[in-house]
């Protein structure tokens, strides 16, 4: 039997007709439509059109991902009962839990923002930023460090100066005002990425088993609240078509891309944080982030097994007469919705006045399994909540292998006869790399983020990972984090990238010290109803699942990112990740610079040997072709094992491994600590059949450890007998030279010298105008 | 000895400055919410860093309306210590209680680094022999442009009011101004952190020396009161 349709929305623009052409401007396929009616029983009002548009979007339903990244491990296998234990799995709430030991977890997730920020950097920036923080205190954590991953096109692009001074200028608005450190990041420049960029923003946060919240509806008559900012029509770019439809104003007037007020966001950190203390007050909580009110009421709903209720006249708002369309698709800031146990309002009230909020009591929890919205006494929507969340259509798509890699994965230096360095070109071609964006200092950038707020931060930003001390009641505990993709390899070899992504990411952090936890992903990719993107999709995807699985490291949460193009098409393929580590004693934070004259080098995983996909290739050969380093996981395993049982005996003092730009920018990048060092290296004994690919390829697996010179015959001999190759190449030295022997001869350069180039090379950049 | 830390709406190195003074020198440390009229019993009150209000208008500008500004200015006129940091800093300019303002930094951008900086011959406990030449704190900051008039600059300098100087500016404050007392020498205000230098993994401890050099210029409080 067919339902009756909703009486008439209060505003009359709302009950026009759906034809197939609003059903198509809401992103929705005629059968998803269908689907649509089925559900309901009836045809859909427009202001539940706008909701099933959001619910069923590839960023709240994943239906294009969700079968892949099922091949996600979410659970640590080797966990033991009290640590490395996941408590909040990934898609369950907002953001993964991960048990720290002693009653203590952390809540960590990265989240994308990057069309806003191709629109409107700063705010798009800002905002991404202000919606991971939410993420994060909505589980009751008190978000302690921040992190970010960018992509940009190249420098020498007026457009692209003016994305990059807009985002880090975004980032810093935002994190800054807010208190939260940004303690780490990564950050790329390649063409692919030009118009497009990427921000990926991650947030940490720290809390007590006990104070886990969960983003669920329950308990019939339980209040729902409305917290934080009024709600407006910002935020409604991604249906501006309906606004100009419906609405007499000019939706030029409006902002498409939201706008962040960090001062709110900082006072219901504090609020909720406050408000969640309070024993038994909170049953749920969760924030709003895209669509907030449509997604938070049934997603809340739907958790909780029950329905809620709500009256939008109640809702705060900061415009004039907006209808049900907008208030529901709003994606204003600062926004979080409250499930308080009934009978216990004042006591939310008086959390909320105190600093100066106003807390809406907007609606109820009941039990009739619907989202039911009414504005001026008339049911605007009336949708059962699971079926915005657990019923969106689920597609496997088609994926295609795209045709270069037939190309790409086939050449060879050999073949294509690409030369040999000789000297000159090797001397020349480090300060070159070095002072290419992608490998140059992030200074420029690091220095605009508060990365010292909250007191906590032990190794700043420059180093292989981010570590940062927890004070967990009176106990002290020590995490690191590090972010990672390289994008071109993900483009020539898709599978192997992602492992090498994954494999880096744990490398750095075990550099620094840690044993890897968990990981969080943002999976940045093109139009998947292309079968080629989906092909990249579907094969990084199976690399990261496959690394994760192999490393027993679980994925907590991420996030996808689709539909990044440009007019010259995708971008290169980026699955970022980010893992947290854990660093058991303090004395185990391990930097990745020299320290003092006589040190000694050792190279662990053997001489560098492949070139494709390297910034070499790039940067002085113009290529981007050739293959993906190779990954070996049982070797990767074992220099992993062997690093971090090395620098636990305290043999090894700095560690560094190898990536873009191979064997020299890593060398080079270990002299750039606070002393002026220098280091005489030979590498004339290691096998080589190209000096270029010595010298500047990325064969993955090597890492640079750094001992004082009684220690090194113990490190090669416990590298022996951990079957992981160990060469030692040389001295740290006080001259502030760097001198190496190659086969080919001698190669000198002033580390000063290059360091200069490496550390102004971005700041010398980004003084040229922006423009766009 | 008794500290007071203040904290308005936004403050955000609040518990950088409680830890600074509670773990880094052992002292009786609490929090004074910006609501509070009275101080309680204080020996040295706060002012800690962050962007009060969001600091929107102005840094500082809404905070030194706050109710318990009236109280920190009793107490500053009677004599009681005031340490003023960052936003701190901003909000004792604001109030009067410190001559001067703090504009954007030349660069227009944020700075988060370590700073070396000159120590000032600024008073029988701020100063080279209690200090050293030398101490490196960090900052961070996007409005720590220290601007004053001629004349005020020149009284600072001539009754030594200045504690702090940039060795290598990263705001282009006038004079190279990091820090400043108040001309009776209990008010200090300063850009740089040392409540994010007392740690053992901080760039440097010198946070630990500065809070005691202000802690022993209360006359009332003695000056062998910091251990």
């Amino acid at each position: 039997m067919k339902r009756p349709a909703l009486p008439p929305n209060p505003d009359p623009v709302l009950n026009q007709p759906i034809t197939p052409d609003l059903v198509r401007k809401h992103g929705l396929l005629p059968q998803e439509y269908e689907q649509v009616c089925a559900h309901l029983d009836r045809a859909p009002s427009l202001t539940e059109l706008g909701i099933f548009s959001v619910m069923w979007s590839e960023h709240c339903s994943y239906k294009n991902t969700r079968p892949l990244l099922k091949g996600f491990p979410t659970e640590k296998r080797g966990a033991t009962a009290a640590f490395g234990r996941v408590l909040v799995k990934a898609g369950e709430e907002n953001a993964g839990i991960i048990d720290v030991g002693d009653g203590w977890a952390i809540a960590f997730k990265i989240e994308s923002h990057n069309h806003p920020s191709a629109i409107e950097p700063f705010e798009g920036a800002a905002t991404g930023v202000g919606g991971i923080i939410r993420d994060i205190f909505t589980m009751g954590a008190r978000p302690v460090l921040l992190t970010n991953s960018l992509r940009f096109g190249e420098l020498d692009s007026p457009v692209t100066r003016r994305l990059l001074r807009g985002v880090v200028a975004g980032i810093a608005h935002y994190g800054n005002c807010v208190g939260v450190p940004t303690v780490a990041g990564d950050v790329y420049f390649d063409r692919s990425y030009e118009g497009n960029p990427l921000v990926n923003a991650l947030c940490l946060g720290t809390l007590r088993h006990d104070q886990i919240r969960r983003g669920k509806a329950t308990g019939l008559g339980n209040p729902v609240y409305y917290v934080g900012a009024a709600t407006g029509r910002d935020g409604l770019g991604g249906a501006a078509f309906a606004s100009k439809e419906l609405s007499a104003e000019s939706a030029a007037d409006r902002p498409a891309v939201q706008k962040g007020d960090p001062f709110m966001e900082k006072l219901l950190i504090e609020a909720c944080l406050e408000m969640m203390a309070v024993p038994g007050l909170v049953v749920g909580i969760q924030d709003m982030g895209a669509a907030g009110l449509t997604c938070s009421t049934c997603e809340t709903a739907s958790r909780g097994g029950s329905g809620i209720e709500i009256e939008l006249d109640r809702v705060p708002q900061r415009e004039s007469a907006m209808n049900s369309y907008e208030i529901m698709l709003s994606e204003s800031q600062e926004r979080m919705l409250v499930i308080v146990q009934k009978g216990r309002e004042r006591e939310i009230e008086e959390v909320f006045e105190k600093w100066d909020l106003h807390a809406a009591h907007v609606g109820q929890v009941t039990d009739t399994g619907r989202m039911v919205v009414t504005q001026h006494g008339i049911v605007v929507a009336d949708i059962p909540a699971s079926v915005l969340t657990d019923s969106a259509p689920v597609y496997q798509r088609e994926a295609r292998r795209p045709a270069y890699l037939d190309a790409t994965s086939r050449w060879t230096a050999l073949g294509a006869g690409l030369a040999d360095l000789d000297l000159v070109g090797a001397r020349d071609a480090l300060p070159r790399l070095l002072s290419h964006p992608t490998i140059a200092s992030k200074r420029w950038i690091y220095r605009q983020y508060d990365h010292m707020v909250q007191h906590g931060t032990v190794v700043l930003p420059g180093s292989d990972a981010g570590v940062v001390r927890l004070r967990l009641g009176s106990s002290e505990k020590f995490i690191a984090i590090s972010n990672d993709c390289n994008g071109r390899y993900c483009y020539l070899n898709p599978r192997r990238g992602a492992l090498i992504a994954m494999v880096e990411c744990l490398r750095n952090l075990v550099c620094s010290g840690a044993t890897p936890l968990a990981m969080t992903d943002n999976l940045n990719f093109g139009n998947p109803y292309k079968p080629e993107n989906f092909y990249q999709l579907r094969e990084c995807v199976a690399g990261l699942a496959e690394a994760c699985t192999f490393f027993d490291v679980p994925v907590v949460g991420g996030n996808v990112s689709l539909y990044n193009e440009s007019p010259e098409g995708a971008i290169d393929p980026t699955p970022t990740v980010s893992v947290v580590g854990f660093i058991e004693k303090e004395e185990h934070v391990t930097r990745q610079f020299a320290r003092r004259a006589g040190e000694r080098l050792v190279l662990l995983g053997g001489a560098p040997s492949e070139l494709g996909g390297s910034q070499f290739l790039g940067v002085v050969r113009g290529l981007k072709t050739g293959d993906a380093p190779e990954v070996n996981l049982g070797a990767e395993k074992r220099l992993q094992d062997l690093l971090l049982d090395q620098i636990r005996s305290g043999r090894v003092r700095a560690a560094h491994d190898l990536s873009e730009g191979g064997l020299l920018v890593a060398l080079a990048e270990m002299l750039f600590g606070e002393n002026e060092l220098g280091a005489d290296v030979d590498l004339a004994g290691l096998a080589a059949p190209r000096l270029d690919a010595l010298l500047y390829g990325e064969s993955q697996g090597r890492v640079i450890a750094c001992v004082a010179a009684e220690d090194e015959d113990a490190l090669v001999a416990a590298a022996r007998a951990g079957a992981v190759p160990a060469d030692s190449l040389g001295s740290v030295r006080g001259d502030g030279m760097l001198s190496v022997s190659t086969p080919g001869g001698r190669l000198e350069w002033g580390v000063r010298e290059l360091r200069t180039r490496w550390e102004s090379s971005i700041e010398n950049a980004m003084k040229r105008p922006g423009l766009g | 000895m008794n500290i007071a830390v203040l904290q308005f709406p936004g403050s955000n190195c609040d518990q950088d400055a409680f830890h600074l003074f509670a773990s880094g020198l052992g002292l009786a440390t609490r929090y004074v919410w910006h609501k509070e009229t009275s101080l309680g019993q204080a020996d040295l009150v706060v002012v800690p860093g962050g962007f009060s209000y969001g600091d929107y208008l102005r840094c500082g500008a809404i905070a030194r309306f706050s109710p318990v500004m009236r109280a920190l200015r009793a107490h500053a006129e009677g004599g009681g210590l005031v340490l003023g940091i960052c936003n701190g800093f901003q909000i004792l300019c604001e109030a009067g209680l410190l001559p001067g303002a703090l504009i954007r930094n030349s660069s227009l951008e944020y700075r988060c680094m370590t700073c070396e900086l000159a120590v000032g011959d600024a008073g029988p406990s701020f100063n080279t022999r209690t200090l050293g030449a030398r101490v490196r704190l960090p900052i961070g900051h996007g409005e720590g442009n220290y601007r004053i008039d001629e004349e005020g600059m020149a009284r600072l300098e001539e009754r030594g009011q200045v504690i702090l100087r940039y060795v290598d500016n990263p705001n282009g404050s006038l004079g190279d101004v990091a820090g400043i007392r108040s001309e009776s020498g209990n008010v200090f205000g300063m850009m740089p952190h040392p409540d994010r230098a007392f740690e053992r993994f901080h760039p440097s401890q010198d946070g630990l020396a500065v809070a005691r050099a202000v802690l022993m210029a209360g006359s009332r409080v003695g000056t062998g009161a910091a251990s």
